[in-house]
């Protein structure tokens, strides 16, 4: 228990996957103009990435490891070359079904997220998860902590960043800096503010 | 067509480049660029990557369905990182120990999406080709850049070869630490938007609020 409290900390403000690993940028700069916007998408990278992490999980360990295919009676194929292709693949139906589901039973929220929804999963958050997932060798458990808090971890990071972009918006910046380039500043400070955590240890 | 191919190649460098000014790609510009050998790698990953699915969809682009072109794009756009890392692991097992999930992350990389969607649906095979290429390498000339700046001021090295010997080792160059830690990559590219910008002022994006001059009585 103790282990997964560390690691849920540990992934939600140390190794914040958009401050320290930068991943999601492209939807971190360009969505987070306004806080209700950025909150939405932030919820909704959440309960994908908390889905997806521990489905590849599972995927891995008895599809594509090295013996994971024994109990089909293949105990020597080894899949783990088409890892990338299957974990996009999941992703990609996982992000459909869960549209689907809100279109059906939750209207208010799907509609609230409506756009954001689709746009998951090119977002290089969710994959990367997948991606750390594999390459630190959690179980299904430790998967599904790192998926939920790890989303949540980038949802901070977006909420904060649009107030802080709210803010900004009405300050006299240099015209060349204008938008892109003192949001880019801005991200800098937030992800410097974000490594102090690093001393924090668990 | 209105561009001529030798356009289609050098636009995207500096006029239209597609980190500074269409912001896509950014997500594994920022992570990898703490060494310039590394850099140098991404960025022909990505050139290779980008060129290629830009072809390939564009040959295809009269057979694919429109319902279904975004998993049929996945699906080409993921072999051929596949390939990629796998020719990385071959035979530059250390580099890609290094970019570790960036690599993968090639397939969620906006500019190649962005281009298969914006570009090669609609045009012949060679012409994506070149536009694919192009904006591979703007993406590379921004990566290239930062690295280099954060190689030599943050190791005092460029390619791991000495150039400013550091204080360490008994010289004369007390290295910028900061710059090898992943915040200064958003000042170093937020810079390079600042020159950009400064230098093709039309670029200049507009200001929400314009702050009042008040004249003086």
């Amino acid at each position: 228990m103790e282990g997964l409290i560390s690691l849920a900390v540990k992934a939600i403000f140390v190794e914040n996957l958009a401050l320290s690993f930068f991943l999601g940028m492209c939807t971190f700069i360009a969505v987070s103009k306004k806080i209700s916007t950025a909150l939405g998408l932030g919820i909704s990278v959440m309960v994908v990435q908390a889905i997806t992490v521990p489905a590849n999980n599972l995927l891995l360990n008895y599809l594509l490891k090295p013996g994971a295919l024994a109990w089909a009676g293949f105990p020597d194929v080894d899949l783990t070359f088409l890892g990338l292709i299957s974990y996009i693949g999941v992703i990609a139906a996982m992000v459909q079904i869960l549209e689907m589901v809100l279109d059906k039973y939750f209207p208010p929220l799907y509609n609230a997220l409506g756009i954001f929804l689709p746009l998951i999963t090119v977002n290089c958050a969710i994959l990367g998860g997948s991606l750390f997932m594999v390459e630190r060798d959690y179980n299904f458990v430790e998967a599904t902590t790192y998926g939920l808090s790890s989303g949540f971890g980038w949802a901070l990071a977006i909420t904060a960043m649009a107030g802080v972009r709210e803010k900004l918006k009405y300050s006299d910046i240099p015209d060349g800096l204008q938008g892109l380039g003192i949001t880019f500043i801005t991200a800098g400070l937030m992800a410097m503010a974000f490594m102090s955590f690093s001393g924090v240890k668990l | 067509m209105s561009q001529t191919k030798k356009e289609m190649l050098v636009d995207p460098l500096v006029d239209n480049n597609p980190i500074t000014l269409q912001v896509l790609g950014i997500c594994s510009a920022l992570a990898v660029t703490s060494s310039l050998q590394v850099s140098m790698v991404m960025a022909l990953a990505v050139i290779f990557v980008t060129s290629f699915s830009s072809f390939f969809i564009s040959c295809l682009r009269n057979q694919i369905p429109g319902s279904i072109r975004i998993i049929v794009q996945m699906v080409i756009i993921a072999s051929l990182v596949i390939l990629v890392d796998q020719i990385l692991k071959a035979y530059a097992f250390e580099i890609s120990k290094t970019l570790s999930v960036f690599v993968g992350l090639i397939i969620t990389n906006c500019i190649v999406m962005g281009r298969a969607e914006a570009f090669a649906m609609k045009n012949p095979p060679v012409a994506s080709f070149i536009d694919g290429m192009g904006n591979g390498m703007g993406y590379g000339l921004i990566l290239l850049l930062v690295g280099f700046i954060r190689e030599l001021f943050g190791a005092g090295s460029l390619f791991g070869i000495t150039i400013l010997e550091t204080v360490n080792n008994g010289g004369w160059y007390v290295p910028n630490g900061m710059l090898l830690l992943p915040p200064s990559a958003f000042f170093i590219i937020g810079l390079i938007i600042w020159a950009f910008r400064t230098w093709k002022p039309n670029q200049v994006e507009e200001r929400e609020y314009k702050i009042q001059q008040v004249e003086a009585h």
